[in-house]
């Protein structure tokens, strides 16, 4: 092993001294500071740093947008922050294919702009302000959208990636059908950098909805909403979202529609009669339905947890969260993706009260199917509570695919599940 | 374990109806759908269980025996080849629905159910299941989990890989895990269903299979159009992309095709140069407005006749005579070899222009009929095998139209696998570090390579992890492996 100079003058050598810099307590993972950051520019530049980062035993992490470093449990060591904002081109846009290629660098924001031109969109639409491609495929960010076109799993088409050792390779391909060999590119969807360092991938698009509208209706309890978002999920409306809103404002199901001018009376019509039978209905204006957005600020003190449960779920987990929390005095809100089975609860008040909620609806979900991951919270909170949860029966294998990937635990240690 | 110890301990566990080892029988099963490929397995068995695969596959590991699993064996691209010195693993009487959830718009079965029974059993409730193969009257939910199929209508929809949300897996050595969520979204930790699905059966069997429900549309509209050449019919398709629509399925049959369609099912075609068959499903107002935008299109092509399906007898007509293209090739050659291959959509004039001339340099003809939404291509190479070196030339000429996809930005395969047929061909879409990669996938699911053994990749790897004094391995004996 070098010493830390000569680390930095190898780096150095590679990315250029301007794209190197001391790393700064901004740049701390949950407390864990870093000594470095570096900015490759190039796959090539990123394959020679992580094979130097390897061969020195550093522990890397990768940051695109750094809009959600607060995932995942507290590094368990970080030496190396490997950030992708130099990458930051689209390769390659096809209108006419449908589909685009891109660097992992690039914001979600510019990549949309982008495509509009060509009245295209790449069918994710998280909340976070600023994301990266990269960084949306590697936590498998998603938003409402992905009741109708899915999540970057059902969209990314190829992808190419670095190894820790240094290893370039790719997977699929830039067309939307194709099963020639084994599609990596889902593998590290939701991977958190702990297999590789996505470099660029490709996505399929949709065509840009030509217009517009959301729906909601008041609803008063936890069944009224399971209730309403169940009558669109089982009409022929075709929605492309179906969103819960719960707080001590408002208590709602949103439904967002999408269609050609001439089809988008008839859904909005349609929807609003399948809703009236569990509270007022309205046609949302755009600066409503702005508010209404999912839970992008939380405080620092708020701990945040996606609970994933069947849809038909909604009522049994939004009780599970509202009497854990009235019992112990915290206040709760929630939204969450009601047509797909996601919810998201913010809570806070005092730190182990909070921990038992969690514990609660873990215990919950365990009986009744799904997850409950903590996604944003304190650090002393994640020291205190696994962020995960218990993993299923799949955990060795989860482990052997790690330690095939990155035997050496360069990639983001001890911040994916199960320590890994 | 020696055969008869093997055999023994098979019928242990499955009883003597459970296992085939007689030479005759077993010669039933020496293929799949790609007949030029024959392998006749040690043996043969059938579990009706999970348990019963979980023991068979434990019998395996210990002893070091390779095993291929296998559905209704329709798959095209020798994927569910047996190996030999192996046993076969044959699902096809695992064929019960377990769990029918409309409400969540799930439904669990086992891997030997065929692909349009589970269409059929939630029809009542004004449900399906979208991904529909055209061998859907027969392959198993297994076998096309394994290769992640597609059919006709996953341009909207999607293929097979977006629509199983979870499996009951028994992995190589034995173990049984549970990848996907189910009925819950976002399960924790790797996406390993997403890369478990399409794995062509390199990675496990899946025993317990959830699969997604598609409420079914309030309205579907189906026409056909007739035009001059493909040339013309790829304009249309253009135009319907270009104009913001998705339609749930284009399919293009040029005139090679559809003469022989005529011979075989009848079903009226219009004499034509190509035919393109357009189905659009929704909301009844977006549909009627689309038809009509979809019908301007056509016309503005120069589609000589638009045939608007006025019920559903006609839509059935339409699809009859596209589904039974494959086989409708018999009425007009001897025999024939069905390729398939992915261009990007705005290749596809190109690469049609391209294989018309390798048909003529050939002196072979060529059919195509494909998926033109989402340039997934199948060129029906027509040949006589009776003809001296016939069928060599037509291999070749196959190969040839898959590099030509290649060259235009494609893919070796789009939806019938790589499997044994096509593993050759891997190094020209991919590197040896690409193909090392995927393989590391491999080792963690199978580390001593006795799944589906030398599938997929031209080179297979030992994951070299195998502690004590060495052995070669069986698979590496048979040649069907090198170490890493």
């Amino acid at each position: 092993m070098q010493t830390k100079n000569a680390v930095l003058e190898d780096l150095q050598g590679i990315v250029g001294k301007e794209n190197l810099r001391e790393a700064t307590p901004e740049d701390a993972i949950d407390g864990v500071e870093p000594s470095l950051v570096v900015e490759p520019g190039s796959v090539e530049e990123i394959s020679a740093v992580m094979k130097l980062a390897r061969g020195e035993g550093l522990a890397v992490s990768l940051r695109g947008g750094g809009t959600k470093t607060y995932l995942g449990a507290p590094p368990r060591s970080l030496d190396l922050i490997l950030s992708t904002a130099r990458m930051d081109g689209i390769i390659e846009h096809v209108p006419g294919d449908q589909i685009v290629r891109t660097q992992s660098g690039v914001r979600l924001a510019a990549l949309q702009e982008k495509l509009a031109e060509a009245n295209q969109m790449l069918g994710i639409d998280p909340p976070e302000e600023g994301a990266t491609i990269g960084g949306v495929v590697a936590a498998n960010s998603s938003g409402p959208r992905r009741y109708r076109y899915g999540t970057v799993r059902d969209l990314i088409i190829g992808i190419t990636v670095v190894l820790a050792d240094g290893t370039v390779a790719k997977a699929g391909g830039k067309v939307v059908k194709n099963v020639a060999g084994y599609d990596l590119s889902k593998l590290f969807t939701g991977s958190l950098g702990t297999l590789g360092v996505i470099a660029d991938a490709n996505f399929r698009l949709h065509p840009r909805p030509e217009s517009a509208r959301t729906v909601a209706v008041e609803v008063e309890t936890p069944q009224a909403a399971r209730d309403a978002a169940q009558a669109i999920v089982h009409s022929q409306v075709e929605a492309t979202a179906v969103e819960l809103h719960w707080s001590d404002e408002a208590k709602l199901i949103s439904v967002l529609l999408e269609s050609i001018p001439g089809g988008i009376e008839a859904k909005e019509e349609r929807a609003s009669f399948l809703l009236e039978e569990f509270g007022e209905v309205r046609t949302l204006g755009d600066g409503e339905v702005e508010n209404l957005e999912p839970l992008s600020t939380v405080s620092a003190d708020e701990v945040e947890i996606k609970i994933g449960a069947p849809p038909t779920e909604l009522a049994t987990v939004l009780d599970s969260v509202l009497d854990a929390a009235k019992r112990r005095d915290l206040t709760a809100r929630m939204t969450g993706h009601a047509g797909t089975g996601v919810t998201y609860a913010v809570l806070s008040g005092e730190e182990g009260a909070l921990a038992e909620v969690v514990d609660e609806v873990r215990e919950i979900r365990t009986r009744n199917g799904g997850s409950a991951v903590v996604r944003r919270a304190p650090t002393s909170f994640k020291k205190r509570v696994d962020v995960w949860g218990p993993a299923g029966d799949y955990l060795g294998l989860t482990r052997r695919v790690k330690e095939k990937f990155d035997p050496g635990y360069t990639m983001n240690p001890g911040r994916f599940i199960g320590g890994i | 374990m020696d055969r008869g110890q093997l055999i023994e301990t098979m019928q242990g566990i499955l009883g003597p109806q459970g296992v085939i080892h007689e030479h005759e029988e077993l010669r039933t099963y020496e293929c799949d759908g790609l007949m030029n490929y024959r392998v006749i397995p040690d043996l043969v068995v059938l579990p009706e269980t999970a348990e019963q695969v979980q023991r068979i596959v434990q019998t395996c590991y210990d002893e070091g025996i390779p095993f291929v699993a296998r559905g209704s064996g329709t798959g095209l691209s020798g994927g569910a080849l047996p190996v030999e010195s192996g046993v076969l693993i044959v699902l096809s009487r695992m064929r019960r629905i377990l769990e029918v959830d409309v409400e969540n718009q799930r439904i669990v079965v086992e891997p030997g159910v065929i692909n349009v029974w589970v269409s059929q059993e939630v029809a009542d409730e004004g449900y399906y299941y979208a991904p529909d193969p055209a061998s859907q009257i027969v392959s198993s939910i297994g076998g096309n989990l394994a290769e992640n199929s597609g059919g006709v209508h996953c341009l909207k929809y999607g293929f097979t890989t977006n629509h199983v949300m979870g499996a009951e897996v028994v992995l190589p050595d034995g173990s049984v895990v549970h990848i996907g969520g189910g009925k819950s979204p976002d399960a924790p930790g790797y996406e390993l269903l997403g890369a478990f699905v399409g794995s062509e059966g390199t990675l496990g069997i899946a025993t317990k299979i959830t699969l997604r429900l598609v409420r079914k549309p309030e309205a579907v509209r189906t026409l056909l159009a007739a035009f001059k050449d493909t040339e013309e019919a790829g304009g249309a398709v253009s135009g319907i992309i270009g104009a913001g629509i998705v339609p749930a399925a284009i399919e293009m049959m040029d005139a090679l095709t559809i003469e022989a369609v005529e011979r075989q099912v009848s079903p009226g075609f219009p004499d034509a140069g190509a035919i393109l068959i357009v189905e659009l499903d929704g909301p009844e107002a977006e549909v009627a407005s689309q038809f009509d935008h979809v019908i301007e299109v056509c016309q503005m092509n120069e589609a000589s006749e638009i045939r608007v399906a006025e019920d559903d007898e006609e839509r059935a007509l339409f699809w009859k005579g596209r589904k039974a293209a494959f086989g409708a090739m018999g009425s007009i050659s001897n025999d024939y070899y069905v390729q398939d291959g992915v261009v990007p959509r705005t290749e596809l004039g190109t690469v049609l222009k391209k294989i018309s001339d390798l048909s003529n340099d050939y002196g072979l003809r060529v059919a195509n009929v494909f998926h033109a939404g989402d340039g997934n291509l199948h060129p029906l190479v027509l040949y006589d095998n009776d003809a001296p070196g016939e069928a060599e030339k037509a291999e070749k000429l196959a190969g040839d139209i898959v590099f030509t996809c290649l060259e235009h930005g494609g893919s070796l395969t789009g939806e019938h696998g790589i499997g044994e047929d096509k593993k050759k061909y891997m190094p020209k879409m991919f590197t040896t570090d690409d193909m090392n990669v995927m393989q590391l996938l491999r080792c963690a699911f199978d580390p001593h390579q006795i799944c589906n053994p030398g599938k997929i990749f031209p080179t297979p790897r030992l994951c070299g992890e195998r502690p004590g004094p060495f052995h070669m391995h069986p698979v590496q004996k048979a040649g069907l492996a090198e170490n890493f």
